[in-house]
């Protein structure tokens, strides 16, 4: 059973279908058999959020997925957010506000800032801060990423900034 | 790091997780939401054989009250637990401690089974689940066994739990009508791991505790149901009977020094948490306005 086994999901609307190990995670999957390395990997053990995507609706670590896990998942990464146009106001206000330095942690911050995004349309600080909590950024102090997703929050409402 | 090599399975139901941790043993591994599970093998800390991945078993999921008992299945995710009416209207003390577990994405895998099967010191769950008085139903090929929450936690990471066993549901009282709730923690930043925490529940009745559970976690090895809380129990609370209840919980007490916070620091954080319990289940903040106790 170490051997590889065959999965089938769905990866930014495409149909993939591959062997993988069952010790390989989605974070190494993306990255390494599909090249989609917008998700990037920081600390391996979900705590700094860099690798977070967002699986059948729902935001994940990537890192503490196995690959195995995704048989049968729709899974959406930075390349589909942004492909899609779904988060290019929130592109925008990040580049806007310089939310982003080394740009190492800026895929997870977009995910997990659209998933607040659409849950709540009140650009409520304290909630940004909660949603964005499991995310680190070691360049910006957040007070820029936090003003970014208020921005986007705002203009989303039909309000200006 | 990476996980090292493992054979992986995918159960196809109770019995056949079962079978396969009653043919593997200690060398094998429940895999529910792994928001614990696999941090410890991306670490190497674990290096488990094989993988039994309960995720897709649809009879371990769902949240049902009967009779006065609410039964929440093992596969229940945080996410879902913050989300339930049910949860909300028959065990609020949950909704509101759940919110402190980690971070969105986090609670959007990490299930209500494996965090108790997996008995963290620092986390939540467990002490809400020995506050509540909850039964740990566990599953082998001979049966079920019923364990309260109290009995279920033994050390840090252990349980009563066998490796040839699999949680399968938790079941609790629904709250009562005089029945109240109170959750704090103090950790360094929102989602990180408890420095010091208290989930209680109490009956009130005519301004006094008829009953009070206030279960402490992070300050020992395993959820530490306060015996002290009995002193504050069927009796008129005056400033100076709580902080006689609060050194006696300082003496039941003997938590671990670490990076985080010293022993002392614990203990101290852990009695301002008794005060503050009762001063906010009881509606006195009378109790807490000398400053701390």
């Amino acid at each position: 059973m170490t051997a590889p086994m065959l999965i089938s999901l769905e990866v930014n609307g495409e149909c993939v279908d591959a062997h993988v190990l069952p010790r390989l995670n989605l974070a190494d999957f993306l990255r390494e058999h599909l090249k989609l390395t917008g998700t990037h990997i920081g600390c391996e053990h979900g705590v700094c959020g860099a690798c977070t995507v967002r699986m059948n609706g729902e935001i994940v670590r990537s890192c503490l997925m196995l690959a195995v896990q995704t048989h049968g998942a729709s899974v959406v990464t930075i390349e589909g957010l942004s492909d899609s146009g779904e988060i290019a106001d929130l592109q925008a206000a990040f580049r806007d506000r310089n939310a982003l330095q080394c740009g190492f942690c800026t895929p997870g911050m977009l995910v997990a800032a659209q998933d607040f995004l659409k849950q709540e349309t009140e650009p409520d600080r304290e909630r940004i801060r909660e949603h964005l909590s499991g995310n680190y950024c070691r360049c910006t102090g957040y007070q820029a990423i936090v003003d970014a997703v208020e921005t986007t929050a705002r203009a989303r409402m039909g309000r200006k900034p | 790091m990476k996980a090292s090599a493992f054979s992986y399975a995918r159960a196809t139901s109770v019995a056949n997780a079962l079978e396969l941790l009653v043919a593997h043993g200690d060398r094998a591994k429940v895999l529910s939401g792994g928001q614990s599970l696999m941090p410890a093998m991306n670490l190497r800390l674990i290096s488990p054989e094989l993988i039994v991945d309960i995720g897709e078993i649809t009879e371990l999921r769902g949240i049902a009250v009967r009779d006065g008992v609410l039964s929440i299945g093992a596969l229940t995710r945080h996410v879902d637990l913050l989300r339930s009416p049910e949860i909300a209207a028959h065990a609020p003390l949950l909704t509101e401690a759940v919110a402190h577990v980690a971070h969105p994405a986090i609670r959007n895998r990490g299930t209500l089974g494996g965090s108790l099967a997996h008995a963290d010191p620092a986390s939540e769950l467990p002490a809400c689940m020995v506050a509540l008085n909850a039964s740990i139903i566990v599953r082998g090929q001979t049966g079920e066994r019923r364990i309260t929450a109290g009995d279920f936690f033994t050390g840090i990471y252990e349980t009563a739990l066998s490796a040839q066993e699999l949680l399968v549901a938790v079941e609790l009282p629904v709250a009562q009508k005089n029945s109240a709730h109170f959750f704090h923690e103090f950790a360094r930043r929102h989602g990180d791991y408890a420095i010091a925490g208290v989930a209680a529940r109490a009956i009130v009745q005519g301004g006094l505790f008829t009953d009070l559970r206030t279960a402490f976690f992070a300050v020992g090895g395993r959820p530490i149901l306060a015996k002290a809380a009995a002193k504050l129990v069927n009796v008129g609370i005056t400033p100076a009977l709580l902080s006689e209840a609060s050194a006696a919980l300082g003496e039941e007490l003997d938590p671990q020094d670490d990076q985080q916070a010293s022993a002392a620091m614990r203990q101290h954080l852990a009695k301002m948490l008794l005060a503050r319990c009762a001063s906010a289940l009881l509606g006195r903040p009378d109790l807490t306005a000398g400053g701390p106790v």
